[in-house]
């Protein structure tokens, strides 16, 4: 099944990036496996320990099975001097999971991540391709409680 | 040839090719640069920062490794802020190492120890952080210890670039980044051929053989066991330098001496066996031969070589020569023909074989490989271990009297003894098969053309009646790959392999420069050790295997004739593809011949 995406693309290596992205984007757990790699590894002719090295070293890639939702919590300096450890306290309870971990009914994976580049909203965070800014406790639960409910 | 600057190193003037880099010039010039992660055997990784110089005009230090020298550079490589520089570096690498020197494998053969003892670190100035890792002791020949390692990327560097088997990498960044194999599923799921270079090129004790000693010596020590010992070609120049001789001093009696010592029960020598691999893949060769075969026969010693071909070439495994290796002849061997010469129960020998190989660990742990009707090598010893060994028994190698080994499995030819170097099997089996195919002998039994350190190295050799044979050597699984690739492209295009017989090790430098052999295995200790191979050929009164008296009488006395009925059952085995993504077993692709 991995195969139909590489083929949208040239096999030559520079398109590992793209072809990652595009597997982990459509995988409905938002990662890559053994068996992705495999295929990957196959098709550019490159050898998986390389692919593997390659998808280890970016943070936005994740090899192990995620939620639907994935929760990435700004731990720069300007969202930590502006409160941050007590969003991610509040993410923690309302949750009930630690950092990297997805809730069981597999609706939510809670991430840290490096600076958002909105520094000028902080406290912030990234719900899959949103950014929600000035958080404060009651908004992270107002959140939660939206996405949760949509889900 | 690349044009000369002028540099200044410390204040003295050295002239060089521009093409050098700084660690270079200082090495050729006698000036040492204190380094870790760089070798000068393998391209810079760039990772330690140790090697840092200052270089005039310049604000910051620059890395000797991998800076370029120019025209008029001044170089400094010695002050009190480099110094400081160097041991902050080192301070902070101890910070995250499992600092348990004394019970170290590694313990003074260590790079990172020797630096911060040569630095004067204080290895105290900073706390440990380390988070203790899980060992990886998933593979039956090597283990690798995530808590000792210092990620220099040598390993990965050798196991990718030099060696192309693709098992370990770099994984993760900053303080998470580490060493491992993909998706950290260990050694043993990984494409890993057991070639140990990695065990090799590394400055500490994080990669290590898995070591069988403490069986072997249950073993030794156990009344009900009859404890048969055999070593490699190349063991027997490579042992001396450990206790202050010559590096490529010829030491084989010393070597039986000092297990006999030890307390074996027979000690015998891998040599015998492989002047009968001569026999049995002489055979098969002329046989191919003389049959007119378009596909070529190909070695099949190296353990290494074998699961690399079985992983990344196993379409052509039919090609590959169905001898077992030499190790492997003995250990059958050992458990038949010896047991019934000396009215021996079998199930109660145990065979021992030293090697100077990682990989012959997990040769010997092959399930198929129990023709003998046990399995037919029960532990593999490499170089280190046997060092080890010798020390423990409080032998002092050095000065033991010589001993001869025990009789029946332990003659050998000089076309045995060089099988320890890349080019020596090919060498040995021109000799044999000349004789082989036309009855004569060959006069000049020196084929220069084959021996030495290029990675690929060709010949033709005329044997009247036959023809021109044209051969090839590749030693580094890298140089192996050239060679297949070239192999299964002629088969495809034009119907005909380029060469008719091939021997490959997978180890640069072939078994001298085995990934078991001590400490400090670098490519001029491997051209030396491989030189010592090629002196004691020419010091010996047999130099074929054909001649070998005792080869002769066990094809008399047990087998009968080369490829015979018991021979093709007890010396020949069969091929696996496997898997490349964790190397295991997929599918039997050759079979056995009864």
């Amino acid at each position: 099944m991995y195969k139909e995406i590489c083929v949208k693309y040239a096999p030559n290596k520079d398109n590992l990036i793209h072809i990652l992205h595009e597997i982990q984007d459509t995988h409905p757990q938002h990662y890559i496996s053994a068996d992705a790699v495999k295929e990957i590894s196959e098709y550019l002719k490159l050898p998986e320990n390389h692919i593997y090295g390659v998808l280890t070293f970016y943070s936005m890639y994740s090899t192990t099975p995620r939620g639907k939702n994935i929760i990435r919590l700004c731990e720069s300096p300007p969202c930590y001097i502006k409160g941050s450890y007590n969003i991610l306290r509040k993410l923690k309870t309302l949750l009930g999971v630690g950092v990297g971990e997805t809730t069981k009914d597999g609706v939510f994976t809670l991430e840290l991540c490096a600076c958002l580049g909105v520094c000028g909203n902080a406290p912030v965070m990234m719900i899959n391709d949103d950014v929600y800014g000035d958080l404060s406790e009651e908004k992270v639960e107002d959140i939660i409680e939206k996405i949760r409910g949509r889900n | 040839m690349a044009k000369n600057v002028n540099v200044w190193i410390d204040g003295h003037h050295l002239e060089v090719p521009e093409d050098m880099t700084i660690i270079e010039a200082a090495d050729q010039h006698g000036v040492y640069i204190p380094r870790l992660c760089y070798h000068p055997d393998l391209p810079p990784t760039a990772n330690c920062g140790v090697c840092v110089v200052d270089i005039s005009g310049n604000p910051t230090p620059k890395r000797a490794c991998c800076t370029p020298v120019a025209e008029g550079m001044k170089i400094t490589t010695n002050s009190k802020k480099l110094r400081d520089y160097r041991k902050t570096l080192v301070e902070m690498i101890l910070s995250h190492h499992e600092v348990v020197c004394p019970t170290c494998a590694a313990n003074n053969k260590c790079e990172l120890q020797t630096l911060a003892n040569n630095l004067g670190v204080d290895p105290y100035s900073l706390p440990n952080i380390l988070e203790m890792k899980e060992v990886d002791m998933s593979s039956s020949a090597i283990i690798r210890d995530p808590n000792k390692c210092i990620s220099c990327g040598r390993c990965v560097t050798v196991c990718n670039e030099v060696q192309t088997v693709y098992a370990l990498t770099n994984s993760d960044r900053g303080i998470e980044s580490e060493i491992t194999t993909a998706f950290g599923l260990g050694m043993n799921n990984s494409p890993c051929v057991n070639c140990g270079q990695c065990t090799v090129y590394c400055p500490t004790g994080a990669l290590r053989e898995r070591s069988e000693l403490d069986e072997v010596w249950d073993a030794i020590l156990d009344p009900d066991k009859h404890v048969i010992v055999q070593e490699a070609p190349s063991i027997r120049v490579s042992l001396g330098e450990e206790f202050g001789m010559p590096l490529g001093s010829v030491t084989p009696k010393k070597m039986y001496a000092a297990l006999r010592k030890i307390g074996f029960d027979s000690v015998m020598d891998t040599n015998f066996t492989a002047d009968l691999t001569i026999m049995e893949e002489g055979t098969e060769c002329v046989n191919n031969l003389k049959a007119g075969s378009k596909r070529p026969l190909i070695t099949s010693c190296s353990p290494g070589w074998i699961k690399f071909m079985e992983t990344y070439y196993p379409d052509l495994a039919d090609c590959v020569s169905t001898a077992k290796s030499p190790m492997s002849m003995f250990g059958v061997l050992a458990k038949t023909y010896y047991a019934q010469e000396h009215g021996i129960d079998p199930a109660k020998i145990v065979s021992v074989a030293i090697m100077p190989c990682t990989a012959k660990k997990f040769e010997a742990r092959r399930p198929e490989l129990n023709d003998s009707g046990y399995q037919d090598t029960d532990y593999v010893l490499t170089t280190r271990e046997f060092l080890r060994m010798i020390k423990e028994a409080g032998i002092d190698f050095a000065t033991i009297p010589e001993e001869e080994p025990d009789e029946g499995m332990s003659f050998y030819s000089g076309a045995g003894t060089i099988f320890g170097a890349t080019g020596g099997v090919m060498e040995a089996a021109i000799r044999s098969a000349y004789t082989l195919v036309t009855g004569e002998e060959l006069e000049n039994v020196n084929i220069e053309a084959v021996r030495g350190l290029e990675g690929v190295k060709e010949a033709t050799v005329n044997i009247p009646g036959f023809g021109d044979l044209r051969v090839a050597v590749a030693h580094g699984l890298g140089n192996a790959r050239k060679v297949m690739d070239q192999v299964r492209e002629g088969l495809k295009t034009k119907g005909e392999s380029p060469w008719h017989f091939i021997e490959i090790m997978a180890c640069p430098g072939g078994c001298v420069g085995g990934g078991g052999q001590p400490y400090g295995n670098d490519i001029a200790s491997r051209a030396r050790r491989g030189l010592a191979l090629y002196e004691e050929d020419r010091s010996l009164p047999v130099r074929k295997s054909h001649h070998n008296p005792e080869v002769q009488r066990v094809y008399e006395r047990f087998l009968g004739a080369p490829n015979s009925k018991l021979a093709q059952k007890l010396l020949h085995t069969y091929y696996f593809k496997r898997s490349v993504s964790s190397g295991q077993v997929v599918e039997e692709v050759t079979h056995k011949h009864h």
